[in-house]
C-alpha cells in the first residue's frame, strides 16, 4: 500500500467575504495549493469537494464539478456533505483512493459562504444539520445543542464557564500571527464571561464566527512524489470515521463523543501510535465546550479531565501540547464545508516548518487533525507526520 | 416550517396532546420514536406501542437567545432534553427546570409561527 503525500496546501481569508461567490473562494484556495505543490493540474485525477449549505446560502446544489471547473480541473468531481465535517470527508475519500491504486494525484478541499445570509439565516441553516423533526422544532439551535452538551458535561464532570473562557482566550492568542484568521485580536477571560449569552451557558465568545472561507490541498502517492521530485514532507498515515445518533435524544451519551473517539482509535491504528506520540493537534472548537469534548474523544484526557487544559497552560502554545496553533474554528473562524481540509492546512504548515506558530513546535513530527459534524454525529480524524 | 405533512410524526403529536403519548418498543427492549420501521439497536422490525411514562427527568437544558427565524418572538425560552423511561424527548420547558426537575409531556405551541411543539411542564 502506498503512502499518501500532501504535495500542496491552500487557504483564501478567512472572515467576512458576502460579495465573493463560492466558486470565486475555491478557485483562491485551489490556486495556492497548485502553487504550493509542484503538481500539474492535467495530472489530477479527481476532486473530492466538501460544502454543507450551498443550496440555501447560494442556491447552488452539484457543486462538485462547478468546483473542479473553478480550480481549472478536467476531472471527475464530487461534493461530500457531512455538515461541518463535508471535507474531513472528503479528504478521507481522497486517502483511499490514493492508497487504493486508484489515484496518483488528487484536489481535495472545501468552500462555504455564509455571511451573505445574516445572522438568523445562519442560524436557520446551520440548524439543518439537527433532527428537523425531534430537535429543530422544539426550538433547538445549533450553539442551543452545544449548550445542552455543555450543561451535561457541567452536571457530570464540573467545570465553569470560565474555564471556557480560557480555551477562547487561548484560541483568539494562537490566531493574532495568522494572516487567514478572522480574529487576529486578543481578548480577555472578562470580555468572554461578559459577553451576551446565546444559549446559556454559553456566550458569544464562546462561539465560532460566521465565516467565508475556502481551502485546498493536493494530495499525491509517494511514488508520484519520488518521480515528479516533490518537496513534500508531510504524510497522512492515518484516516478515521465514527458515527452517533443524528439527535442527541438518541445517545448513549451527552458529554462524551463517541463518533470522534472511533474515529481516533482507527486513525491511531493505522498510523500505529498512540495519543502520547502526538504532538500538535487542531480540533474542531466550533463552540469552547467542543474542544474539551474533542480533546477526550483524543484520548489526550480522560473523561472529564480536558475542562482545565486551557486553563492549567497545557494546551496553549507554551504548552506540552499546544492544541489549534492556527486559532481554532473559534478564532480563525469556521466556513463550514472548508473546515475539515483547513485543518489539514494549518497542520502541514504547522508540520513543515512554515506556518507562522510553527516555532512554538521546532521538534514536531507528528500531528493530528479533528473535524466533527453536526453535534458529532459525524467525526474524522487524521493523522499526519513528517516523513521526510 | 411544518408546511408539509411528517405521517407517524403528526400523528404521534396528536396522541400526546390526547394524553395517549406513546413509544416504540421491539422484542429487546430498546425504545424509540416514529417514523420508525426498524430498531435502531438492533434492526428488529416488529415495534409494538407502549404508553410513555406519564413523568420524565430533565438531563440537561439551555435557555436560548438567539434563534432561528421560526422561534424569533419566543426568546428567551428554555429546550430541554429529559429521560422518559427507555427514550428521550427534546422539548422546550418551563423556564425555570434544572437537571433532575420532573417534567411531563404536553404540546404547546411556538410564539413565533404557532406550529405545534413538545412542551415540558413541571409536575
Ligand atoms: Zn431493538
Amino acid at each position: 500500500m502506498t503512502g499518501v503525500r500532501i504535495a500542496g496546501v491552500g487557504l483564501t481569508h478567512f472572515g467576512k467575504h458576502p460579495e465573493r461567490t463560492g466558486r470565486d473562494l475555491f478557485a483562491e484556495a485551489s490556486e495556492h495549493a497548485f502553487a504550493d505543490s509542484g503538481v500539474s493540474h492535467d495530472d489530477i485525477e479527481a476532486l473530492y469537494y466538501g460544502n454543507f449549505m450551498g443550496e440555501l446560502a447560494e442556491h447552488q446544489g452539484h457543486q462538485g464539478p462547478l468546483m473542479a471547473e473553478a480550480a481549472g480541473v478536467r476531472a471527475p468531481a464530487t461534493r461530500y456533505e457531512s455538515a461541518c465535517a463535508s471535507s474531513g470527508v472528503a479528504i478521507r475519500q481522497a486517502v483511499k483512493d490514493v492508497r487504493n491504486g486508484e489515484a496518483d494525484a488528487l484536489l481535495v478541499g472545501g468552500a462555504e459562504r455564509m455571511n451573505n445570509l445574516g445572522t438568523a439565516g445562519t442560524t436557520e441553516a446551520l440548524a439543518i444539520a439537527a433532527d428537523d423533526l425531534y430537535e429543530v422544532r422544539a426550538g433547538m439551535t445549533f450553539p442551543g445543542a452545544y449548550a445542552l452538551m455543555a450543561r451535561a458535561y457541567f452536571d457530570e464532570f464540573g467545570g465553569s464557564r470560565e474555564d471556557l473562557a480560557h480555551i477562547a482566550v487561548k484560541n483568539h492568542e494562537h490566531a493574532l500571527p495568522n494572516e487567514h484568521a478572522q480574529f487576529q485580536n486578543e481578548i480577555s477571560i472578562e470580555q468572554a464571561l461578559d459577553a451576551p449569552m446565546i444559549a446559556e451557558p454559553l456566550g458569544l465568545f464562546d462561539a465560532c464566527p460566521i465565516t467565508d472561507g475556502a481551502s485546498a490541498a493536493v494530495l499525491v502517492s509517494d511514488e508520484y512524489a519520488e518521480e515528479h521530485g516533490l518537496d513534500a514532507p508531510v504524510s497522512i498515515t492515518g484516516t478515521g470515521q465514527g458515527g452517533d445518533r443524528m439527535a442527541l435524544q438518541g445517545r448513549d451519551y451527552l458529554a462524551r463523543s463517541p463518533a470522534a473517539e472511533e474515529a481516533a482509535e482507527e486513525a491511531y491504528a493505522e498510523a500505529g501510535i498512540d495519543a502520547g506520540d502526538v504532538d500538535v493537534a487542531e480540533v474542531h472548537d466550533c463552540f469552547t465546550i467542543a474542544e474539551v469534548l474533542a480533546l477526550e474523544a483524543l484520548d489526550f484526557y480522560a473523561p472529564g479531565e480536558a475542562i482545565g487544559a486551557a486553563r492549567r497552560g497545557e494546551t496553549t502554545r507554551d504548552g506540552d501540547r499546544p492544541i489549534n496553533l492556527s486559532g481554532g474554528l473559534k478564532a480563525k473562524g469556521h466556513p463550514v464545508g472548508a473546515t475539515g481540509t483547513s485543518q489539514l492546512v494549518e497542520m502541514t504548515r504547522i508540520l513543515r516548518g512554515d506556518h507562522p506558530n510553527s516555532d512554538s513546535v521546532p521538534d514536531a513530527k507528528t500531528g493530528v487533525t479533528h473535524n466533527a459534524g453536526g453535534t458529532v454525529a459525524s467525526a474524522t480524524v487524521h493523522v499526519l507526520e513528517v516523513v521526510s | 416550517m411544518s408546511d408539509h405533512e411528517n405521517a407517524g410524526y403528526d400523528e404521534w403529536l396528536d396522541a400526546i396532546a390526547g394524553g395517549d403519548g406513546y413509544f416504540l418498543e421491539c422484542g429487546n427492549g430498546h425504545g424509540s420514536l416514529p417514523p420508525r420501521r426498524i430498531c435502531p439497536e438492533c434492526g428488529a422490525t416488529d415495534l409494538e406501542t407502549t404508553p410513555l411514562p406519564e413523568a420524565g427527568t430533565v438531563e440537561t437544558y439551555t435557555v436560548v437567545h438567539v434563534a432561528a427565524p421560526s422561534f424569533a418572538d419566543d426568546v428567551p425560552y428554555t429546550t430541554a432534553v429529559a429521560k422518559f423511561g427507555p427514550v428521550r424527548l427534546t422539548g422546550v420547558a418551563d423556564d425555570d427546570v434544572e437537571v433532575g426537575t420532573d417534567v411531563s409531556v404536553k404540546i404547546g405551541e411556538s410564539e413565533t409561527t404557532g406550529d405545534r411543539l413538545l412542551r415540558f411542564e413541571r409536575r
